[in-house]
């Protein structure tokens, strides 16, 4: 059991949080012909929109109700009914996500009043489905934010019904913002092997991975689920919950189509994929293919291999509750010790964690623990990499944002194969810090030895250079 | 802030857009604005300096996808680089607690960083609810002896352009006079030393660590930039340049007047990119500071510099010569690149002018000649069908378009706040060059547009290479 410390900081100091705002943007990213309103300043959108750009290095489609100074005094609502309606005509769009932000919030915006309102005066943009979302960033971060958008997507475009396995093959996925679209494509592949047909919600994988489209440009999303699928989750088999964060969508789309589901803190380490695994041969009628078994013999190796320096390593996470939890699950599998668990927000569950404590605080913190802790390595986002520099620590890049090396999205983290990646990532990480011991040179010995300094000179200059220890 | 403020600052006297009619105040159109808000510009502006604790006030919206990504480059210290926000809460919010926040934040800022000053720049929540940042700056820099800055530039105020001038207020009334400079050390070669100031510099990649030799050769003494690499107190002595020089800024303008009509300072309008904006800038500082050895002893510099450059950059000019290029950028980089590309010995067939004057465009003809093609809005449809109908080689924006560049499968340079080089001065030149020949000579654009060997059966008609000739795809 874990305790959860909450200190009362007034400044927040190199934060590591990210607005529920964003998080609930992201989701429409990962939706067919779609693309995130935000309701609030300009520079909502602006900043939202570099923070994307940079992490996922592609174009990405958002847009703003650009609030100024008159309509935050006077009432924004007629720049919600503009908004709408001037990217229905221009851009037809198929879902449109209204996300609102701090200063909606605190003006005390009605997004859901102003959304019948627009229906009632333009009938003609019936066929746009608009999912609003509130997300004040006074509470939550990018997670809580990103899961509230699910709900409100199931909530509009999930009818009610009773006709659970209509599609037998299909299943449905809720994903978490934990996993990247590198990892969306891994847990495809992995239940496409059980000849089962998944439906992500959101399905980033499809439109953020970064692929050369044939189309040029777009003003929307450029992949991700279709609605028309979303529509028809009813009909599937199972749907499979990835992440606690979306405990509350998959309750919402249970009751509303009676589909079962199974829920999953994290695909990461032999168990959680094994678990995941013995879901699916269970739902296909399937055995397990000798391909996922290989990959889990494969892991298992992996595993006994990397054992000697992930044991008792020191390691300090900082990430958002989903990948915190799955992180912290994999690690102290391994034998790993966490000395440092910060999360940017509360989370159900954190306290349930197998470790001493987690603390809900900002990359300060995160760097003020490893210190005292005596860290190994760190993960978390980019942003920490002063923090590692300080310290003189590896970090491995995980979660939101990642915006210094290329591939972040890419990285595949669940799954035997992504685990087993992950492992020889971290075990390098730490023999490329191992200290050799100090020789001891005995008294006795220093006059015989004199001259050995500049005999490794000697080879250091030589061919032989990289087979002498340095330092 | 008032709103009489703020029609008051964008009016700008001393601004040419304030002759014609496009006086950029225009409303944001929902549903189809790109750009950033006032609290980005005034943060742009005022970031670079170093050794000031930033502290963002406001939700975490503000601070928590912004902070710590610029491209400006401090010689030392880094603090700037430390992301700080008081984060309001919902109850803070709601309970209207901002302002203890705050007044605890700051402290917290000097207890643990001990910073030369601290910046506490309002957002959209607190400047909504009414939260005094003034006096919460006044009581702690009071309270404990460190100068607390009010600035005042929420996002619905306006463009970032407007938080431009925000933050140049910000620093003519709180921190431009405060400090009188240290007399300069005489000099070993006992040349004169003049005090000069760059205003809009903001020291993008390191770049202007490519000038800044030249300067002191010259014997001009940089008391201080706005805002590239600067130290609070620098900041404070900028009141005693004899000269003021506005770096591709016409949004900090506002500063360079006022310096100007308080403390008699002249101020020119000059560029770094580029040889002969590189040297024109050099030729005005010693025009305006009318010393006749200076001017001598600047065309010696002159010379060296560009037959220096012109040997550099030879290589480079054969390779890029006849090269043509679709320039996107706004304001006075629109001609100022332009002649630094024809330097090149490149082809600018066409050229952004959105933020651009009615003295930019002259310019831009005088450049380009009178059928020069001016493009004024830059979706990114537009600038892919200008670029295949001018049968252009190279697109040049900013990152906002690099994405879109890369998708459509054509060479790409950026040009703005983000990027990772320098491109100033008479080296900054070569380093253009280089990159510029870099994407364009690049093996991947014929790979990315050749289609699959298996594709041939099918036709040319869906393969990507055909699609680059096509019309932009609208909706997906």
């Amino acid at each position: 059991m874990a305790e959860i410390i909450h200190w009362k900081k007034a400044l927040a100091v190199n934060p590591l949080k990210v607005s529920q705002t964003l998080g609930a943007s992201l989701v429409f990213l990962g939706i067919r012909h779609s693309l995130p309103l935000m309701h609030g300043s300009q520079g909502c959108t602006a900043f939202g929109k570099v923070f994307f750009v940079r992490h996922f290095r592609e174009p990405v489609p958002l847009q703003t109700t650009a609030m100024d100074q008159v309509s935050t005094i006077m009432g924004a609502d007629e720049n919600i009914i503009e908004a709408l309606r001037t990217l229905c005509d221009k851009s037809s769009p198929e879902v449109i996500g209204l996300v609102t932000t701090g200063l909606s919030e605190t003006q005390g915006t009605d997004i859901r009043r102003v959304l019948r309102d627009f229906r009632s005066a333009h009938p003609t943009f019936d066929h746009v489905t608009v999912v609003p979302v509130n997300t004040p960033d006074t509470i939550g971060c990018l997670e809580s934010g990103y899961a509230l958008a699910v709900e409100s997507l199931i909530e509009t475009l999930v009818p009610e019904s009773r006709c659970v396995g209509k599609r037998p093959r299909q299943v449905n996925v809720l994903a978490s913002a934990m996993l990247t679209p590198g990892d969306i494509e891994a847990v495809k592949e992995w239940i496409e092997a059980f000849g089962l047909r998944p439906v992500f919600v959101p399905d980033i994988g499809d439109s953020l991975d970064g692929h050369l489209d044939e189309g040029e440009f777009s003003p929307l999303t450029i992949g991700g689920t279709p609605r028309s699928e979303i529509a028809r989750m009813g009909e599937s088999i199972a749907t499979l919950v990835l992440g606690a964060s979306l405990n509350t969508a998959a309750d919402l789309l249970k009751a509303a189509t009676g589909v079962p589901d199974h829920r999953f803190v994290g695909l990461m380490g032999l168990d959680a994929c094994d678990e995941f695994t013995q879901v699916l041969t269970m739902i296909s009628g399937q055995p397990v293919p000798p391909g996922i078994e290989r990959q889990r013999a494969q892991l298992q190796d992996a595993m006994v291999d990397s054992h000697f320096m992930l044991g008792f390593a020191r390691f300090a996470l900082a990430a958002d509750p989903d990948l915190l939890r799955m992180l912290v699950r994999f690690l102290t599998g391994m034998g790993a010790e966490i000395v440092a668990a910060v999360s940017p927000a509360k989370a159900e569950g954190l306290g349930h964690l197998p470790i001493a404590k987690v603390i809900v605080g900002d990359l300060e913190d995160l760097e003020t623990q490893a210190r005292a802790a005596g860290a190994q390595v760190l993960i978390a986002n980019s942003h920490a990499l002063e923090s590692a520099r300080r310290l003189g620590l590896p970090l491995l890049r995980a979660g939101f944002p990642q915006y210094d090396l290329v591939g972040a999205y890419a990285r595949t983290w669940v799954g035997y194969r992504g685990t087993r990646q992950t492992l020889f990532d971290l075990a390098n990480l730490i023999l490329g810090q191992h200290h050799e011991l100090e020789p001891y040179r005995s008294i006795y010995r220093t006059a015989a030895r004199n001259d050995e300094r500049s005999s490794q000179a000697d080879l250091l200059a030589s061919p032989a250079t990289g087979l002498v220890p340095q330092g | 802030m008032k709103s009489s403020d703020i029609r008051a600052l964008l009016d700008e006297p001393a601004c040419s857009h304030n002759h014609k009619e496009k006086s950029g105040c225009a409303r944001p159109k929902p549903g189809a604005t790109a750009g950033g808000c006032s609290f980005d510009g005034a943060q742009i502006t005022l970031l670079p300096i170093a050794d000031v604790a930033h502290i963002v006030h406001g939700p975490i919206g503000c601070a928590g996808s912004s902070w710590d990504n610029r491209g400006t480059r401090s010689s030392g210290v880094r603090l700037f680089r430390i992301g700080m926000t008081t984060d309001l809460s919902e109850t803070d919010v709601v309970m209207g607690r901002g302002e203890k926040r705050l007044f605890h934040a700051i402290k917290q800022a000097i207890d643990s960083y001990s910073p030369a000053a601290v910046f506490v720049y309002n957002t959209c929540v607190p400047a909504l609810i009414g939260d005094d940042v003034e006096a919460v700056c006044k009581a702690t820099s009071e309270r404990w002896g460190t100068p607390v800055v009010p600035v005042d530039a929420a996002g619905f105020y306006g463009t970032k352009n407007l938080g431009n001038r925000l933050a140049g207020e910000a620093m003519l009334k709180h921190v431009i006079g405060t400090r009188e400079p240290e007399a300069a050390a005489p000099r070993a070669d006992g040349l004169p030393t003049y005090d000069v100031n760059l205003i809009g510099e903001y020291n993008i990649a390191g770049e202007f660590w490519h000038v800044a030799p030249l300067f002191d050769e010259l014997g001009l003494r940089i008391l201080s930039t706005l805002s590239g690499d600067a130290r609070f107190r620098e900041v404070q002595t900028m009141h005693r340049a004899r000269v003021n020089m506005v770096v591709c800024a016409k949004a900090l303008l506002n500063v360079a007047r006022k310096l100007r009509d308080n403390y008699g300072q002249p101020f020119f309008e000059g560029s770094f990119y580029g040889v002969a904006d590189m040297s024109s800038a050099l030729r005005d500082f010693a025009r305006l500071l009318a010393d006749a050895d200076l001017v001598r002893r600047t065309e010696a510099v002159i010379a060296r510099e560009e037959a220096r450059s012109t040997a550099a950059l030879e290589p480079w000019r054969r390779r890029l010569e006849g090269k043509r290029v679709l320039l996107y950028t706004g304001g006075v980089k629109s001609w100022s690149i332009v002649s630094a590309l024809q330097d090149l010995g490149m082809t600018v067939v066409a050229t952004g002018t959105r933020k651009s004057t009615e003295e930019d465009k002259a310019r831009i003809r005088e450049l380009m000649g009178d059928d020069a093609r001016m493009i004024d809005e830059g979706s990114a449809s537009t600038l892919l069908s200008i670029y295949k109908e001018y049968r252009a080689d190279i697109l040049i924006a900013g990152g906002r378009n690099l994405y879109t560049a890369l998708k459509a499968r054509i060479p790409f340079l950026d040009i703005n706040q983000e990027r990772e080089f320098g491109y100033a001065g008479y080296d900054g030149m070569v380093e253009l060059a280089r990159q510029l020949a870099l994407s364009i000579e690049s093996p991947v654009w014929d790979a990315v547009r050749r289609p699959a060997p298996w594709a041939t059966q099918r036709g040319q008609a869906g393969a990507p290479a055909a699609a680059v000739g096509e019309g932009a795809r609208k909706n997906g």
